[in-house]
């Protein structure tokens, strides 16, 4: 047992740090107002690497373990949860789903694009009617011989206009439920492809989320990943990588919410003693603190099997679980403890708040967590 | 061209300072180490003056001395970007012996440029520059606010009592640096952290040193009064307070 970090992970997580409190909290409130993506920021992001954290260099990535990249991903998250979600989505499912499942022609075509970042990539999954229940996929994906035609509504995809890259799950063989479902990599700019306005969401308003539609979209045959019929095993694969990330951004808002609220408390004074020295609210602060401590906990048990080559489904979904839902309490308590200033924007709790509400939603809902554990629990 | 950083290894400048033996040593169970704050700043201005077109400058090296408990520092230098590094392996006692060994090591090494920060954040001192420079008998500069280089010759500029001066220097020389020699020090580059390990780090034994400091106590500053605050429109309860209380008027 060993709890120690590397130096590469802390020297990792004080960069994702610095650059967090040095330039991601700049206009932060502004950003989230206007619902504006953080194009200013993605720049530096890039050059510093953290578009292509995991992917090998032999592809032009950093290669670093998934135990830094949650650690990047908390703190980003703790300052702005829309970048955080930004690079989850591009480094686990886009990146790590071309390099994990993808042949040498789509690795080598692809993968050096988003590992420099400059190209982003989405997750084509949600439908309108197949959110949760992710194998009903009313989006075709029709066999055309030399190339595939897709038809079909996309919901709530993040980055779907920064990104370029379309990892995409459609549905080839009606017939044959889930185990008709394909996978592919679809360039934006192909014919066809039309965006949704920008959704104007509670949270998480930075991220650019729009619906997809594709209308007779031609997709070469070369872009498919993996076997015929092999797409939905694709999405779960991935959803149980994805769900680090996301374990990783909630955790870093709740985290983001208890400095803040522990900063707070040491500062104000209500009946002339300073917060921290009401019980009430000393309390409060440690049930956060025990709460942010097993979540990041989990994070990185899920995080370490990963990487250790193990398996970590179970793992995955209880990180992601707890972390969500904790998310939500310690930043409803957050706001509780800031009284008045809480629930305006300039203390940034309410938005952490806002933003936290979705991790219970994205890349499976809590609920769906509790199926994919309780039945993992079955299965022993 | 070669720069030379000389770089201490501090404690986190957030650390709450403990002592121990009798307070004549620091406690240092639990503290985070970090590169001096000032000698970071003179690592960025090194990099941007390596990066700049025609500057000449080919390496960036550091330097420390420390015991190998010192390298996870060493090496976030070598992630920021420092091309090589060396470690005298000894643990630092006081300004004459860091300087005397940093001069034993890096004489005859040909580095036309090295910069100190102007102090250490922990105890201080602002010898180690103008000592190094003694020993190695090449000019110092003091209190260098920003360093450029044109054709071969560097131009200074340093603080002086009411404003600034602006001085050419032939290279071999030593810049002891001071704020505004860089904005603010460069978050490395996750490629830069993970090659960290792939650069150079040469570690060389000591030169008998004689020990000129003894350490005999350390204090901490008395912690500060509460604030008391005053009405504003009460200017009479102010000026009695600072009377009786504060005992400054």
């Amino acid at each position: 047992m060993d709890f120690a970090f590397t130096e590469e992970q802390r020297m990792i997580q004080q960069a994702a740090r610095d650059f967090a409190e040095r330039e991601l909290i700049m206009d932060v409130i502004g950003r989230d107002t206007r619902a504006e993506f953080p194009y200013d920021h993605v720049k530096n992001l890039r050059e510093l690497g953290f578009f292509g954290m995991m992917v090998s260099p032999a592809y032009g990535g950093i290669g670093m373990d998934t135990v830094g990249y949650c650690m990047a991903i908390e703190e980003f998250s703790k300052i702005d949860a829309s970048v955080g979600v930004l690079l989850a989505v591009h480094n686990s499912l886009a990146c790590g789903g071309i390099e994990k499942f993808g042949n040498d022609f789509q690795k080598e075509k692809y993968l050096p694009w988003l590992a420099s970042g400059e190209k982003i990539g989405a997750f084509l999954l949600s439908e309108p009617e197949a959110g949760s229940d992710a194998s009903r996929q009313k989006t075709l994906a029709e066999d055309k011989g030399d190339h595939y035609l897709l038809n079909g509504t996309k919901n709530w995809i993040s980055s779907a206009n920064s990104g370029s890259v379309y990892i995409t799950i459609a549905q080839t063989y009606p017939e044959l439920g889930h185990r008709g479902i394909n996978a592919f990599i679809i360039d934006k700019d192909s014919p066809g492809i039309s965006l949704g306005p920008h959704e104007d969401k509670m949270g998480m308003r930075s991220s650019d989320t729009h619906s997809v539609m594709f209308t007779d979209v031609k997709v070469p045959k070369e872009n498919r990943i993996g076997e015929d019929g092999f797409g939905f095993k694709f999405a779960m694969k991935m959803l149980e990588v994805g769900r680090i990330g996301i374990a990783a951004q909630a955790t870093g808002i709740a985290a983001g919410a208890l400095e803040r609220s522990l900063k707070y408390a040491q500062e104000r004074k209500a009946f002339g003693k300073l917060l921290i020295d009401h019980q009430a609210i000393a309390f409060k602060l440690a049930d956060m603190a025990v709460k942010v401590e097993n979540s990041r906990n989990l994070v990185y048990k899920a995080a370490w099997l990963k990487d250790q080559g193990q398996s970590f489904g179970m793992a995955s979904s209880m990180a992601k679980q707890y972390a969500a839902d904790i998310a939500m309490e310690v930043t409803t308590e957050a706001v509780q403890i800031h009284g008045g200033y809480g629930y305006v924007k300039e203390y940034h709790v309410e938005r952490l708040m806002r933003d936290a509400k979705v991790t219970q939603i994205y890349e499976g809902t809590s609920e769906i967590q509790k199926i994919v554990i309780s039945r993992g629990l079955v299965k022993g | 061209m070669k720069i030379l950083i000389c770089m201490s290894n501090v404690p986190d400048t957030t650390t709450k300072i403990r002592f121990k033996d009798g307070n004549t040593a620091l406690d240092t169970t639990g503290v985070q180490w970090i590169i001096n704050p000032w000698d970071e700043l003179a690592l960025t201005r090194a990099l941007q003056l390596k990066e700049e077109p025609g500057s000449g400058v080919e390496k960036v090296t550091v330097i420390t001395v420390g015991l190998a408990d010192a390298e996870p520092t060493i090496r976030k230098a070598l992630a920021i970007g420092a091309d090589d590094a060396i470690r005298i392996n000894s643990q630092a006692t006081d300004a004459y012996d860091v300087a005397r060994q940093i001069a034993e090591a890096v004489n005859n090494e040909g580095y036309d440029l090295i910069l100190c920060g102007i102090e250490s954040s922990d105890y201080n001192n602002s010898m180690v520059g103008g000592m190094i420079s003694e020993f190695l008998d090449i000019p110092s500069v003091s209190s260098v606010s920003s360093v450029t280089v044109d054709s071969g010759r560097f131009k200074i500029k340093r603080e002086i009592d009411g404003g600034k001066e602006t001085l050419s220097v032939t290279a071999p020389f030593l810049a002891v640096v001071q704020k505004g020699i860089a904005l603010e020090p460069r978050i490395p580059s996750m490629r830069g952290i993970m090659m960290a390990r792939t650069k150079p780090l040469k570690v060389i034994e000591p030169v008998t040193s004689e020990v000129l400091v003894e350490h005999i106590r350390y204090e901490l500053p008395p912690s500060k009064a509460k604030c008391r605050m005053v009405a504003e429109d009460n200017v009479r309860e102010l000026v009695q307070l600072l009377h009786t209380e504060a005992k400054v008027i």
